[in-house]
C-alpha cells in the first residue's frame, strides 16, 4: 500500500476511533486484497510504510461483499461498479478479506 | 453496516476504483474520509 495512503490512514485512525472506520477495497485479485486487509488490520507486511507495526485492527471489506453490496442503491451499484462485479471473483474476495479480519479478531 | 461511518476508500487501478467505492458508500448513507487509487505492480 502507497506510503501517503498508510500515513492518512493513521491519521483518521487517531482522529475518528476504530469503530467510526470502516477500510473497503477494490482490489482485482484476492492476493492484493489480502495485503491491503493486512495492513490496516494487523501492520504493514513490508514494514516499510508508517503502519509497520501498527495493529489498527480496522474493519475492512471488499467492496463486492454481498453485505456491502445489499446497502448500496441498485441504479448507483449499476453505475459506479457495473460490469466488474461480473468480470471479478466476488466469492473468493470476500472470503480473502474475512480471513484476514478473523486474524485480526484472534490476535494473531 | 455503512449508515453514518467514515469510509477509507482504498480503491485498485485493476480493480475498482476510489470514486466508485466512495460513491457507493456515500449512497448507502456514509461519510468519506479518504479516497485513493493505487496501483499494484
Amino acid at each position: 500500500m502507497d506510503l501517503q495512503s498508510q500515513d492518512a490512514i493513521k491519521r483518521l485512525a487517531d482522529q475518528h476511533g476504530k469503530d467510526k472506520l470502516i477500510v473497503l477495497l477494490g482490489a482485482p485479485d484476492p492476493e492484493s486484497a489480502e495485503i491491503s486487509a493486512e495492513t490496516v488490520v494487523l501492520g504493514d507486511p513490508s514494514y516499510a510504510g508508517p503502519l509497520a507495526g501498527a495493529q489498527l485492527g480496522l474493519a475492512v471489506h471488499h467492496v463486492l461483499d454481498p453485505e456491502i453490496r445489499a446497502e448500496v442503491p441498485l441504479d448507483v451499484w449499476e453505475e459506479q461498479i457495473g460490469v466488474m462485479a461480473d468480470v471479478l471473483n466476488a466469492e473468493a474476495l470476500t472470503a480473502a478479506v474475512a480471513a484476514i479480519r478473523a486474524r485480526g479478531a484472534g490476535g494473531n | 453496516m455503512l449508515k453514518d461511518k467514515q469510509i477509507i476508500a482504498l480503491g485498485e487501478r485493476d480493480g475498482i476504483s476510489g470514486p466508485a467505492i466512495a460513491a457507493c458508500a456515500q449512497a448507502a448513507g456514509a461519510a468519506v474520509a479518504f479516497i485513493a487509487t493505487e496501483c499494484f505492480v
